[in-house]
């Protein structure tokens, strides 16, 4: 028997076999065969709702099976509960972390657990332990700090360590980048490999095609509960990957036809001179931003988050004050313009929190399409609502923008993200707008809604719209945009055209080093 | 399983104020107990009181009309996320402008009379729901301190002007001086729906008040407005409504109701203005609009069993000769039994949709 460096028997095979589980009215797991081996990452790959996280709470012991069968090492074997499944060596990372804010991580990491000596715990030794594993594998913690002093990086650390220090030969991670900003996803991807490299066994969910790529050996995709394809990750292409994934080809490439080269006397949609605003902390959140985007033009502005671009936002959507600088559409000065002034000067926007900012959760589908035009003709005449109109265009938008929903009456909460993304779309496009602030418009939204909602931007780029792209997601901001802007702590630190900007450059000025 | 559960959990939150109101009773009995009064009399005489006769009938409509006014205003401050406690001042104040307009124009028709009477009160409530929702969008007060306060100024300014401008010159003559003023011209009197009852036209007036709202929140642009802010102030600032305008309106259209309760209580029930006008109305109707989950049609029966409640209650009172405190008691428990399983079953709610969000 291998031993792990953390003295752990090694799991040199976990294979489950035609794993079927049904829920009321769903089949999210049909006929699964899954298999990981020691050394090895692979990846579940799938949208929302493909059946992965089932999947892995059956091998956690969670669930149970309604049918098929999990083998260790060749062995069958069955899990009642979790606790069946840490003494079998698995280790489960679930998406929401499960820690106690108010103890220290050594205490977190001991919860639970038989203490070697007797009903005290010994905390020091647990210290001196997490210090050890810590080290060998790039998990670095204070074992006296408190949970919630930490950042959300730092707890995910913490729940890796408590799974190692179980002795977990196998991890299974749900999801464990959602939470992390790109620099801290590199930290993470060099703690998944060291432990592979020590010979444990990781299972890597998630949908973000370039993470996987970038980290596991192996890939297997699911679809409607069901495993579509499962391939060594070596070759395959993000295409290949998100057809599988969504079960038609997919576009992750746009063809576009270049801006016009500008007319002499064009005035820029959007101007935005030294522009100055504070953070909810008083802080100067943006400190001398200036930018300018021409009609038919995509400007995207690139940043690890938290570094001034929802203040940016904010301020052009009248939500935030100016405290400086200069900001005019289509000429007019908007600088301290109010939301209504700046919807009725042609701006259109898509909020960066959608369930917050976008639409009225209790509101039906047809109430949040008519958010900001409820007022005037044809849907209001005398102050009085017309539910002919309302009713008739709405129903047109619906379909126009391919808003999947029961009804116009359905509350928009229950719409799945994509749809709620793609109403809000139909709202802020179907104003033919000659200026749109995006924020993060695909964030937590399926690859098929994602490339829906691509392809809707490019259409009215095309239409003449200027658009001001901000996003997270690099291949979102290389697949749309015409110039990349990147803000660094409040400032722009370049704008670099499309074609120059490659994801190492963006890289190096997301995290302030200048070219 | 799942369907079962869910119609378990729909029917429970309809019945809630139902069961909130039978365990207050429940509770309201082992007081009786303690009493050395049985409770099977007593609650007997309430029903008995509230449902005995058709005089009896009359008696609770009569009162679930101020009731379901007050309440048609809460729901529109509840939709759009502000709390009007200000009911008693908005009461007081609506009465007073109707008696005092209709005292100042003695030979005037009618129909002046009753439609002018009404719109003063309902101007005078709105003034005084207005002025909280002023506060709130311009300065950010609170709105439950301002309507709370503006409750105390409105009860001295009644005192002030029933002790002085407007008192009842036969009171000056006898020197009784009873704080109220004059009766008013017969003429602006609300006619009686049933003869030799209580029962007035107020009744009717409130109920189209309830269509009225109900057209209101669901039929006008304001409507969708106050609503919309209700639900979600920041996605109705982010898409261009002005918040704090929608707020400061719907504590104005809440104090309108409430101003109206008040004209219709002096035009209707006591043709004059005195002390106690308010009747507690500006609280229980708090009640009522709970109790009809906030939407303005559910006000009507909600309003109409409350209403019975207060009613038998009372008789229940004479008939048993419990101290009257023990009353006030009963309407409290039940007050406090509606608002907290209305809160109890919103929480249910909204942990079962975290749950569900998480799985
Ligand atoms: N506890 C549950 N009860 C009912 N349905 C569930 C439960 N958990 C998951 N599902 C359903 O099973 C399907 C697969 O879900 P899940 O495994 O969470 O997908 P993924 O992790 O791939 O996003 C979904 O349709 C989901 O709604
Ligand atoms: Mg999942």
């Amino acid at each position: 028997m291998t031993l792990l460096p953390t003295g752990r028997a090694r799991i040199d095979e976990l294979r489950m076999v035609g794993i079927t589980k049904r829920f009321p009215g769903v089949l999210a797991n049909d006929g699964v065969d899954f298999d990981v081996r020691a050394g090895e990452i692979h990846a579940l790959l799938g949208e929302n709702g493909a059946g992965k996280s089932t999947l892995m709470r059956q091998l956690y012991g969670l669930y149970k099976p309604d049918a098929g069968e999990i083998r260790l090492n060749g062995a069958a074997r069955r899990f009642n509960s979790p606790s069946d499944a840490i003494h079998a060596g698995i280790g489960m990372i679930h998406q929401h972390f499960m820690l106690v804010p108010a103890l220290t991580v050594a205490e977190n990491v001991a919860l639970g657990l038989a203490s070697s000596r007797g009903p005290l715990l010994d905390l020091d030794r647990v210290s001196k332990r997490i210090e050890e594993l810590g080290e060998r594998y790039h998990l670095k913690v204070q074992p006296d700090a408190q949970v919630w002093q930490l950042s959300v990086g730092e707890q995910q650390r913490v729940e890796i360590l408590k799974a190692l220090y179980r002795g977990a030969a196998l991890l299974a991670l749900d999801e464990p980048t959602a939470v992390l900003t790109p620099q801290e996803v590199g930290e993470f991807f060099k703690v998944l490999r060291r432990m592979a490299e020590d010979g444990h066994a990781l299972i890597f969910i998630s949908h973000k095609l370039h993470e996987v790529i970038d980290i596991s050996h192996r890939v297997t995709v699911m679809r409607d509960g069901k495993v579509v394809a499962t391939h060594p990750t070596a070759g395959s292409t993000r295409e290949r990957l998100a057809g599988e994934m969504v079960g038609r080809p997919i576009l992750l490439e746009y063809d576009k036809p270049p801006v016009p080269a500008a007319a002499a006397n064009e005035v820029p949609r959007l101007e935005v001179e030294d522009l100055h605003v504070r953070g909810d902390r008083g802080r100067d959140a943006l400190r001398g931003v200036s930018l300018s985007i021409r009609s038919g033009e995509i400007l995207g502005i690139a940043g690890v988050s938290g570094n001034g671009q929802r203040e940016l936002a904010e301020a052009l959507t009248g939500l935030r004050r100016v405290t400086r600088g200069r900001v005019r559409v289509n000429g007019r000065d908007l600088t301290h313009a109010t939301p209504q002034q700046r919807i009725a000067a042609g701006q259109s926007a898509i909020p960066e929190e959608r369930m917050k900012d976008g639409v009225v959760r209790d509101f039906s589908v047809s109430e949040n399409l008519i958010l900001q035009d409820h007022g005037h003709a044809p849907y209001s005449r005398a102050g009085f609502l017309n539910t002919r109109a309302i009713t008739r265009d709405c129903a047109a938008l619906v379909k126009d923008y391919s808003v999947k929903t029961p009804a116009l009456e359905t509350p928009t909460k229950n719409l799945s993200g994509g749809n709620i993304q793609k109403l809000i779309l139909a709202r802020e496009l179907a104003r033919k707008p000659t200026l749109l602030i995006c924020a993060q418009p695909t964030r937590g939204v399926d690859i098929g809604a994602s490339e829906y909602i691509h392809q809707r931007l490019l259409e009215q780029r095309q239409r003449g719209m200027a658009t001001l792209l901000i996003s997270e997601d690099l291949d979102e901001l290389m697949a749309l945009s015409d110039r990349i802007a990147v803000m660094y702590e409040g400032r722009l630190m370049a704008v670099l055209d499309r074609a120059d900007a490659t994801p190492a450059k963006l890289g190096l000025l997301m995290a302030g080093v200048a070219a | 399983m799942q369907r079962a559960k869910v119609l378990f959990e729909r029917s429970l939150s309809a019945l809630t104020p139902f069961l909130a109101v039978l365990l207050a009773l429940a509770v309201g009995a082992i007081m009786l107990f303690a009493l050395k009064v049985d409770p099977i009399t007593a609650y007997g005489a309430l029903i008995e009181g509230a449902f005995g006769s058709p005089f009896a009938l009359a008696q609770v409509l009569v009162k679930a009309t101020p009731l379901l006014l007050v309440g048609l205003g809460i729901c529109i401050a509840f939709r759009g996320g502000v709390i009007n406690i200000g009911g008693e001042g908005q009461i007081i104040v609506g009465a007073l402008a109707t008696a005092a307009f209709t005292l100042a124009l003695p030979q005037a028709p009618a129909i002046v009379l009753l439609v002018g009477g009404m719109l003063c009160g309902m101007l005078a409530g709105g003034i005084w729901g207005g002025i909280a929702g002023a506060l709130k969008a311009r300065f950010g007060v609170n709105e439950i301190l301002t309507t709370i306060m503006m409750n105390a100024i409105a009860a001295q300014l009644a005192n002030f002007l029933l002790r002085g401008p407007m008192i009842d010159p036969i009171e000056v003559k006898n020197g009784t001086m009873l704080a109220q003023s004059a009766r008013l011209p017969e003429l602006s009197w609300l006619p009686k729906l049933v003869p030799q009852t209580l029962l007035h036209a107020g009744a009717i007036v409130a109920v189209i008040m309830a269509v009225v709202v109900y057209i209101l929140l669901w039929r006008t642009v304001l409507g969708y407005r106050i609503r919309a802010v209700g639900l979600n102030a920041e996605a109705a600032r982010f898409a261009g409504i002005r918040v704090p305008v929608y707020q400061a309106l719907a504590l104005l259209l809440s104090g309108v109701m409430a101003g109206l309760a008040g004209s219709v209580e002096v035009l209707g029930v006591s043709h004059r203005m005195m002390d106690g006008v308010s009747g507690g109305y500006g609280f229980s109707g708090i009640v009522a609009a709970l109790f009809g989950k906030l939407h303005p049609l559910g006000a009507i029966p909600a309003s109409a069993l409350f209403g019975s409640l207060l009613v038998g209650a009372d008789k229940m009172q004479r008939a048993v000769q419990v101290p009257s405190a023990l009353i006030d008691a009963l309407n409290g428990l039940v007050v406090l039994f509606v608002v907290s399983s209305d809160i109890l079953v919103r929480r249910r709610a909204q942990r079962r949709k975290a749950a569900e969000r998480k799985s």
